[in-house]
């Protein structure tokens, strides 16, 4: 076998899997770029979410593609509900706070999950999750393939929300100048729940094209917060255009550190990416605000 | 001179309790709490006197708690050795993951993911090297005798949490009574302000880092050597690192004694939530997140807040 | 010349918020440095005193080459500044925060503590020691601030309108405090607007304009200035500058 034959499937697959984590890092870099926050709780947002999708396929027959039709929308409520009642009023003006309110949430989901889930490991079975697409001489499973292109759709459905429409005029207002923003009549608290719930409702979407290829745990957000944390801060924190390259990317370097380190050191490539950028360019590789 | 008459005080009836307490249960509860009260006080030393708050303390105690195992386990090496090493390894990585963070001036959220990633690090490497027992884990063997650090009976445990956790509050003490703990303050409260009148951001915030760190490590020798066993994620899971954080701010952030009472506080709510929920998976974690939103929402000052303010409430309701 | 200050220029992003400033201080003396807002006078500050680095341009302190060094290094050498902006260390007693400044040249806190006291004493904040630094008024914040700095023993200090939004009695209770200042042997530079305090206590004056230092001789002749009038003081500056200058 030539290095080629190797290195290629590793790519697409990174490519692929990269599309997912460009999603869920997606609804982070918008929460940052508008609240300047950090929300600690994404990974554990994600685990509901894919909980939801599980039990809509396990309960009432619901497949992950149709839960697309409600899982953005009880989502999107979930995050407006924590940020104008929780997140928003816990802030007293100091980061850290905020850093620590959604780290006790994703505590808080995560023990829950485990108290009424347990750990079990639940995957949701369809018929062609097994099915695979031939491109260029590479195998890839088809639903890869559909969240990879679901990935990208949402980005683009994402800018067109944030550029095209009253609601991203006013998101923007708000993340440039929220005083100017409330002078003007704007109200503040909602828009910023608007945002926090559209970040999440990113979530939603992620778990129902996660799930046909994944599994649930309650502990199952771990792996993908740190993640999508790296591709935020690579790809400039508040940067769409950065989260999706800076996902890609990360899917990638993910997919050849696994290849030739091995499944558990492979990650330390990430981390190493994550310190470095932290140290040295915290405003990413593509400085570009929301 | 006060609070250290008080400290001696509390630590000296601490230290004549196991005296009269014959019951193993209560003794194990003194030793969760005085542990949890080490723990915290370290966390406390970095992020309540010196303001920046670290995801990842983790990373100084899985290093305190694997350096004395292997040292034992690979080496030979006797443990009392192994705790001077383990504390001064954490305090090493304390000092690597200081000098990098704050040399390039990382505050807030920043040095927080970063510690955070550091721990996931070390976690993984541990989790994939051979001398650390990898995935599997690292077991001391059982060989109890004072020289060994290892007690047959729970009063020597009881000591050797007591002294560390002694250390550890002398240590918070001078940080209120020393020039080194007033620049460290200065800093938390306005680093402009401080450099202005000649204090050295980076060497003083490293100064605190590296007590921090030690401290920790000592927490996770106590560990090693408390129950012979590690592996990657008791030593380098966020579970540590919660717990590091969440003592110090349900007890009172930058306050002397905040940490013993957020550790005592935190037990006696385990100890009822096992009572009510039984061994349930998850439940305790679950009120422990939810008391931490709580806390920062409500009491930013913690319990020893709420101190503060009744006290003074009484102050004022008197003359009325 | 304790201070020498020579080209010193600073943009930020497309505004050049200081142009090829120079100033020479002497040892001793009170001098200051007015202008409009947003003349550049802060940032000249911060320039002299480590907070931003010069695009171009020397600070020399003492003999010594300071130029974007770090300003507790600065400090160190025995020049510190005042925050226009109060900068308190909220949460902590008045005597906490002067102590941080005591501690400079005094490791032991007991010798920091007293130092403390006697710095009060001088500012006048002494019966507020134990008071939290946050629940000061103005006049007590800009007190505290000049406290702190003091606290130090700098040979030279930089006040930055320790005197804005004083009312007149304030303005005249602290007047008094920095010619003590300066009389144990203390170099003043003062940023100010309150022209009473310019003309009463500086002996020289360097006038800014848009980041230039564009004239400079004793205020009262400053007022005289034509040049300076018209170029940027205004009428009103100018009659209020010719009512004041007999204080002098
Ligand atoms: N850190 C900074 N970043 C960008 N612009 C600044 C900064 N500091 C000052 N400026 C700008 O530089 C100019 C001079 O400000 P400043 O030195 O504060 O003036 P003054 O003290 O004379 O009122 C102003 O236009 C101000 O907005
Ligand atoms: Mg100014």
């Amino acid at each position: 076998m030539s290095e080629f034959s190797i290195l290629l499937p590793s790519v697409l697959n990174g490519i692929t899997t990269g599309a997912l984590y460009a999603l869920v890092a997606l609804g982070l870099t918008l929460i940052y770029g508008v609240l300047h926050i950090i929300n600690f709780a994404h990974g554990s947002l994600l685990m509901l979410a894919l909980y939801g999708v599980y039990f809509l396929a396990a309960g009432f027959d619901i497949g992950p593609y149709q839960a697309l039709v409600f899982m953005p929308a009880a989502m999107f409520a979930v995050g407006y509900v924590l940020q104008r009642f929780v997140i928003g009023k816990a802030s007293h003006d100091r980061d850290e706070n905020i850093l620590l309110v959604t780290l006790g949430l994703s505590i808080v989901i995560e023990n829950l999950a485990l108290y009424f889930f347990r750990s079990d490991t639940r995957v949701v079975d369809t018929p062609w999750s097994f099915e695979t697409v031939e491109l260029l001489g590479a195998f890839l499973p088809l639903p890869k393939v559909i969240a990879f292109f679901g990935a990208l759709a949402t980005a683009a459905a994402l800018w067109v929300l944030m550029t095209r429409t009253d609601l991203g005029k006013a998101i923007r207002a708000v993340a440039k100048e929220r005083k100017g923003a409330r002078l003007v009549g704007i109200d503040v608290d909602h828009v910023f729940a608007m945002s926090f719930g559209i970040g999440i409702a990113c979530l939603g979407i992620a778990a129902c094209l996660l799930m046909p290829s994944y599994y649930v745990t309650p502990q199952v957000g771990h792996g993908f917060v740190l993640i999508a944390f790296t591709i935020v801060v690579l790809g400039g924190m508040g940067s769409f255009v950065g989260a999706l390259i800076g996902g890609l990317f990360i899917g990638v370097v993910e997919s050849l550190g696994g290849l030739f380190l091995g499944e558990s050191l492979g990650q330390i490539g990430i981390f190493a990416i994550f310190i470095l950028i932290l140290l040295f360019r915290p405003t990413g590789l593509l400085g570009h605000k929301v | 001179m006060k609070t250290l008459a008080i400290l001696a005080v509390v630590f000296a009836a601490l230290g004549v309790l196991p005296l009269f307490v014959v019951s193993d249960v209560w003794l194990n509860s003194l030793i969760a709490v005085l542990y949890a009260a080490l723990l915290g006080q370290a966390w406390n030393i970095l992020g309540g006197y010196g303001g920046q708050f670290s995801f990842g303390h983790a990373a100084f105690f899985g290093t305190g708690a694997y350096t004395v195992a292997v040292l034992q386990v690979q080496y030979g090496i006797n443990p009392w050795i192994g705790l001077v090493a383990g504390a001064a390894a954490a305090g090493l990585v304390a000092a690597f993951v200081g000098a990098l963070s704050f040399r390039y001036g990382l505050r807030g959220s920043y040095f927080a993911l970063v510690t955070l990633a550091f721990a996931e690090v070390l976690r993984i490497l541990s989790n994939s090297v051979p001398f650390t027992g990898a995935g599997v884990g690292i077991l001391i063997p059982l060989d109890p005798g004072a020289e060994n650090l290892q007690f047959a009976h729970k009063s020597g445990y009881f000591w050797m949490i007591w002294a560390m956790a002694l250390a550890a509050f002398l240590a918070a003490w001078w940080l209120g009574h020393s020039r080194f703990g007033a620049r460290l303050m200065a800093l938390r409260d306005n680093e402009d302000a401080a450099r202005a009148l000649g204090v050295s951001a980076l060497r003083i915030k490293l100064g605190g880092i590296v007590m921090s760190g030690v401290f920790s490590g000592l927490a996770g020798v106590f560990y090693a050597q408390h129950y012979l066993y590690l592996d990657p994620g008791l030593a380098y899971g966020p579970a540590i690192s919660v717990e590091s954080l969440l003592v110090p701010i349900v007890g009172g952030m930058g306050t002397l004694f905040g940490p013993l009472l957020g550790a005592a506080a935190l037990h006696v709510l385990s100890e009822v939530t096992r009572d009510i929920f039984g061994d349930a998976p998850g439940i305790s974690l679950a009120i422990y997140g939810a008391l931490l939103i709580f806390i920062v929402m409500f009491l930013p000052h913690g319990l020893a807040g709420l101190g503060r303010i009744s006290a003074r409430r009484l102050i004022r309701a008197r003359p009325a | 010349m304790i201070l020498s200050v020579s080209g010193v220029s600073k943009s930020f992003g497309g505004l050049q918020a200081v142009r090829d400033a120079s100033l020479d201080v002497e040892q001793g003396r009170i001098v200051s440095l007015i202008g409009p807002n947003g003349a550049g006078k802060t940032t000249l500050f911060a320039l002299i005193t480590g907070f931003h680095k010069p695009d171009a341009g020397r600070v020399v302190f003492n003999g010594e080459d300071v130029t974007g060094q770090a300003p507790e290094r600065i400090a160190r050498l025995g020049m510190v500044r005042t925050f226009q902006i109060v900068q308190p260390f909220a949460g902590q007693t008045v005597r906490d925060n002067i102590a941080v400044g005591a501690h400079l040249h005094r490791p032991a806190r007991r010798d920091a503590l007293r130092k403390a006291e006697e710095v009060a004493r001088q500012v006048g904040l002494a019966d507020r020691l134990d008071q939290d630094a946050a629940s000061l008024t103005v006049a007590g914040r800009k007190r505290l601030e000049v406290a702190k700095a003091l606290a130090t023993d700098p040979k030279l200090i930089l006040l930055d309108e320790v005197m804005a939004g004083l009312n007149p009695s304030e303005v005249r209770d602290v007047i008094p405090i920095i010619q003590a200042i300066r009389e144990n042997g203390v170099t003043i530079v003062l940023i100010e607007h309150v022209m009473q305090a310019v003309m009463s206590l500086s002996e020289h004056t360097w006038v800014l304009n848009q980041g230039e230092t564009i004239a400079d001789g004793p205020p009262a002749e400053l007022a005289r200035d034509p040049v300076v009038i018209e170029a940027y003081l205004g009428h009103g500056m100018a009659t209020r500058l010719a009512e004041e200058a007999p204080v002098a």
